[in-house]
Parts: structure tokens; C-alpha cells; sequence
């Protein structure tokens, strides 16, 4: 059974999950942008892994995988699990309400 | 015909017709349980009875915004642009993370409250406004039409190359069988089919990669013979020529802009629990960017396997690819790739385009009269589906008809196609959910002042900082629905209860 919280809580909830979202889409913003066009812009050589320039391994293939186990953690930690058809209010009749 | 092409025509129909098969399966068992169950018309043709699983809301999702330009465009690009084509995809990969972040779990109780079915329903339940409610209809009708049409043309072209039978062919197979299943299943069949196209589409990412990695001799081969044959390949300025700015606007353009999108944001009020919207945020980011990586890195490395003299354009990159290197039965399985994506987001923009008709627009205004006792009688419900259906299958003709005979206004309406949905909508959608002062005024003059704003600058090439002109008309329309909404009346308390009490 999945937990009924009230309106209230639900809200609240859901301000600090889209927060969290918004923080963590800026954080890979920031990866990419500073793996990318930051190591692409200081060398004059690239240094190289497995033939791929550095900047381009760090800011799409590190940066999509990292950005995969963020997720993963992101969502199973912060995101809870609630009764979108139902509160836990005195009373309250959601599906009346419609 | 020659046995390649009738090999590669065989995978095709065989596979056009599994999906053609499938949605119709889907909405003949859909009915019965809907008949079992007492549920009403609308809310299942039109949001599948909000029943959608993780795997097939992530699905939905991406194969929604994943059009044609991802597998044929976009590589094409990075053919000549090299990396930095790949490292611009890349922006996507947090795209649906953040819709379902942000607008998931508000949509879904929002829409469960007010019985809404469509991002319309729920701007007339937040701003109760008649304006905006027809502003948005019209806009979302107009825009998807003439996406629509751009990506029939995109998979007609498509199958012109490879198969070199005539256009209108491609177009009669998966146009007739995208529009038959849209129209009798409804949105059951069209997030079933988007799954299975996904699917497809993960598959396609392989085999291109694959391919093009086998015949140039490996990874470190490869990169060798780009060093030599593209120098500028590994350098996001590509010598200079790609400002930086560019780039950094599709940020809003496939990134926070996608908020706005009424076709991935309704997606937000049809699934079942939030098990499922956890979970299809986990599946969407690994395999929407798994798609992105593979597909552009293998436009960047094909012109280590490909001659400059045998493109004429970048959009024949990928049929090249597939003609000269895949047997007829992998190119088959790889052709279905781009075909799914061109299905899917038609499928799912023909579905909005009659919900805002029928919805949004009929039963608001023209049967208004009727009380929604009247509106709940069996009568009245057996009446709106065939209406449904019909108007679905008109619009889907009309498609059909433009894509064989491009009307100049709609060819042109489509180049505005995608920043002028995120000017009319991302404001009213985004601020209408977390900010209450938000009204109606501002909802209006955002969405028109953002459109008209995105037009000019786009029509005259203005350019602010050397980004493209969704930024600044973005950062427009924000503007103005703030003035607005502080110009505006404060929403009544009803409203202010519904959504944030």
C-alpha cells in the first residue's frame, strides 16, 4: 500500500523534489560545461583517452554515465513514494471533488 | 525492384504491420476492460485511464521528442561537424528527468482532481480563463500540424533514399498505418506502439554503431583515419566556425524549454503511481541518452568509412551508411529505427491535436450548454467517441494531404514549429504549477507576446549575443508573465485550494 500524506505534506513534497531536480540538472549544466568547453579551451594539444579527446570523454561519456547513477540515487533516495488519488486529510473527498 | 530492396521492403512491412497489429489488439482489449470497468470515453481514449507503467511512460516520453532529426539530421550534422554535434546532443540527456521531476507528480494530482486530460484542461482549471483556454488549442493545433507534416516528409524521404521507390509509397505505408492505429486505439495504442518503437530505436543505435565500428577496423582505427581525413573533428569550435553561444541555446531550445512541450507534458498526467514515475525517470535518462551518444558519434565517425564525394547532403549520411554497409535484413531492422520515431511523435501529436479539438474546444464551448449530468450519459459519451475518432482520422487526413502537396503557410508555420509551442506554453504551464500569484493576464501575454517575439526575431535573424532566438524570446515571455501576472487580479481562493493548499 503506498502511504497517504496530507495536501500539505504532498506539497511540500513536491517543491523539494522539483528543487532537487532543478539542482541536479544544474550540476550536470556545471560537468558539462567546465569538462567540455573548459578543458577544450585551456590545452593547445588535447590529451587523450582510448583516442577520444579528454574533454570530450569527461563531458559526454563520464557525464552521461555519472549523470545516469546520480539519478538512480537522487530518485531513490529523495523521492517519495505517496497516494496521488488520496490524502490523508480529515474528510477529504478527492474523488468527489472532480 | 532488386532482391536488396525487396529483402529490406519485407523487414519493413513486416514490422509496419506488427505495429499496425499491436495498436489495434491493444484498443479492442482496452474496450473491453473499459466497458467492464464503467470508465468514461475521454479520459480513456485520450489519457489511456492514466495507467501507464515506468517502462512505458519513459518510453512514451522519449519517443515522443525523439523525431527523425535524431537519427537522419543530427548525425548528418556531426558527419561534418564531428564532436561537438555529439557533445550538443548530450544536452538532452537530463531532458526527461527534469519534465518528470518538475511536472510529474503536480500534473498527476492536478489532473486526477480536475479530471483533466490534455495541458489545456488544466490551464482552464488554473487560470479560468476562455482566452487562454482557445489561444493554446488553436497554437497546439497549428504547430502540430505542421510538425507533423515535417515529419512525414522526414520519413517519405527517408524511404525515397534508401528503398529508391517512389515518396508517395513510404508515405501511404506508414502514414495510412500511423493514422489508423492513432485513430481507432486511441492513447493506449499510441504509448503501446511508442514503447515497442523505442525499443526499435535502441536496437537501430546498435547496429549503426556497430557497423560503422566493424568496417572502419576498430575504436582506435578509427580515430586515426579521422585525424587525417577531418582534422577539425575533435574540436568543439570546429576551427572556430560553431560559437560557443550557438550551442549553449540548446539549452532551452531540447533542454529546460522541453517543459513546454504540451506533447511531453501531458505525459505527465497518464501515468498510474509514482513507483512508475520514479522508475521512468531512471529508464528515460539511460536510454534517451544511450540514443544521443550512439546515433551522433556515429555520424561523427562515418567519415572515416565514407568519401566526401559519395554525400551530396548531410541528410544522406545515414541512408549512405546503411546502403553501402548493412545486409538488406540489418538495414531493414536499422531503417525501422528512424520510421518508430517519425510514428511515434506522430502518433502522439495526432492524439493532442484531436484532444484539443474535441476537448479543449467542443465540449467547452460549442455544447456548453449541457450540464455534466448530460455530459456523463452513456448517449452523450457514445456520441463524443465517435466524434473522437472521426476528427482524429480528419486531422490525420489532412496531414496526409499536406505532406503530398506542402501548402507554403504551413511549411513556414513549421519552422517556428518547436520554439513557438515552448514560447505559448512553458510560462503558463511552469508557473501556473509553483507560483500563485500567476493569472490569467500573464498567461496571455506571455504566450502571445513569446510567439510573436520568437517569429520576428526569427523571420529577420536578429540575433542577441550570438544566440539562436529561442533565448531571448524565452527570457521574453518570462519577462512578461511576471508584469502580467502582477498587473492581473490575484486567482480566487478556489483556485488557490485546488492547487497549493
Amino acid at each position: 500500500m503506498v502511504p497517504k500524506l496530507t495536501e500539505k505534506e504532498r506539497n511540500l513534497q513536491m517543491k523539494k523534489e522539483a528543487l532537487i531536480s532543478l539542482g541536479l540538472y544544474v550540476a550536470f549544466f556545471l560537468w558539462w560545461y567546465f569538462t567540455g568547453y573548459g578543458l577544450a579551451g585551456d590545452t593547445k594539444g588535447y590529451t587523450y583517452i582510448m583516442g577520444l579527446p579528454l574533454w570530450f570523454f569527461l563531458s559526454c561519456v563520464v557525464g552521461y554515465i555519472l549523470f545516469c547513477v546520480a539519478v538512480i540515487v537522487v530518485v531513490k533516495v529523495f523521492f517519495k513514494d505517496f497516494s496521488l488519488d488520496e490524502t490523508a486529510d480529515e474528510g477529504s473527498g478527492e474523488e468527489e471533488r472532480g | 525492384m532488386n532482391s536488396y530492396t525487396l529483402t529490406l521492403m519485407t523487414v519493413l512491412v513486416l514490422y509496419l504491420l506488427a505495429n499496425l497489429g499491436i495498436g489495434l489488439y491493444i484498443s479492442k482489449k482496452q474496450a473491453k476492460l473499459d466497458a467492464e470497468a464503467g470508465t468514461g470515453f475521454i479520459n480513456n481514449y485520450f489519457i489511456g485511464g492514466r495507467s501507464m507503467g515506468g517502462l512505458v511512460l519513459a518510453m512514451t516520453l522519449i519517443a515522443t521528442f525523439t523525431s527523425a532529426s535524431s537519427f537522419i539530421g543530427g548525425p548528418g550534422v556531426a558527419y561534418s561537424k564531428g564532436l561537438v554535434w555529439v557533445y550538443l546532443s548530450i544536452i538532452q540527456v537530463p531532458t526527461a528527468f527534469i519534465i518528470l521531476g518538475i511536472l510529474g507528480k503536480k500534473f498527476a494530482i492536478i489532473s486526477r482532481k480536475t479530471n483533466a486530460v490534455t495541458v489545456t484542461d488544466y490551464l482552464k482549471a488554473r487560470y479560468k480563463s476562455p482566452a487562454v483556454v482557445i489561444i493554446s488549442s488553436l497554437a497546439l493545433v497549428l504547430f502540430f500540424i505542421a510538425q507533423m507534416m515535417s515529419q512525414f516528409i522526414g520519413g517519405a524521404v527517408l524511404f525515397q533514399s534508401i528503398t529508391g521507390l517512389p515518396y508517395i509509397y513510404g508515405l501511404l505505408l506508414f502514414g495510412v498505418i500511423v493514422i489508423l492505429y492513432t485513430t481507432i486505439g486511441g492513447f493506449k495504442a499510441v504509448v503501446t506502439t511508442d514503447t515497442i518503437q523505442g525499443l526499435v530505436m535502441v536496437l537501430g543505435g546498435f547496429l549503426i554503431l556497430f557497423t560503422i565500428i566493424s568496417v572502419g577496423g576498430g575504436f582506435q582505427a578509427i580515430v586515426e583515419k579521422l585525424n587525417v581525413v577531418n582534422p577539425t573533428w575533435s574540436d568543439p569550435t570546429v576551427g572556430g566556425t560553431t560559437p560557443k553561444a550557438y550551442v549553449m541555446s540548446f539549452w532551452v531550445l531540447v533542454g529546460i524549454g522541453v517543459l513546454g512541450l504540451p506533447q511531453t507534458a501531458v505525459r505527465g498526467m497518464g501515468f498510474k503511481d509514482t513507483k512508475s514515475l520514479h522508475s521512468a525517470m531512471i529508464y528515460g535518462t539511460i536510454v534517451v541518452g544511450f540514443l544521443m551518444l550512439v546515433m551522433h558519434i556515429s555520424g561523427a565517425f562515418a567519415p572515416a568509412i565514407l568519401d566526401p564525394s559519395e554525400i551530396t547532403s548531410s541528410d544522406y549520411v545515414v541512408p549512405t551508411l546503411v546502403l553501402k554497409y548493412m545486409n538488406p535484413v540489418v538495414a531493414g531492422l536499422f531503417i525501422a529505427a528512424p520510421l518508430s520515431a517519425v510514428m511515434s511523435t506522430v502518433s502522439s501529436l495526432l492524439i493532442l491535436a484531436s484532444a484539443a479539438i474535441v476537448k479543449d474546444i467542443y465540449l467547452n464551448y460549442i455544447v456548453k450548454e449541457k450540464n455534466d449530468s448530460e455530459k456523463a450519459n452513456p448517449e452523450f459519451d457514445k456520441k463524443i467517441g465517435r466524434m473522437s475518432m472521426i476528427t482524429t482520422l480528419i486531422v490525420g487526413i489532412i496531414v496526409f494531404v499536406f505532406t503530398i502537396y506542402p501548402p507554403d503557410l504551413i511549411v513556414w508555420i513549421n519552422l517556428f514549429a518547436m520554439g513557438g509551442l515552448e514560447c505559448a506554453f512553458l510560462c503558463p504551464i511552469l508557473f501556473g504549477l509553483y507560483w500563485k500569484r500567476a493569472n490569467a493576464t500573464g498567461a496571455i501575454l506571455s504566450s502571445v507576446i513569446g510567439v510573436v517575439c520568437f517569429l520576428l526575431m526569427t523571420t529577420y535573424k536578429v540575433t542577441v549575443f550570438g544566440m539562436s532566438p529561442i533565448v531571448p524570446s524565452i527570457v521574453v515571455s518570462i519577462v512578461v508573465f511576471i508584469v502580467g501576472s502582477y498587473m492581473g487580479k490575484n486567482p480566487d481562493e478556489e483556485t488557490l485550494k485546488l492547487f497549493y493548499s
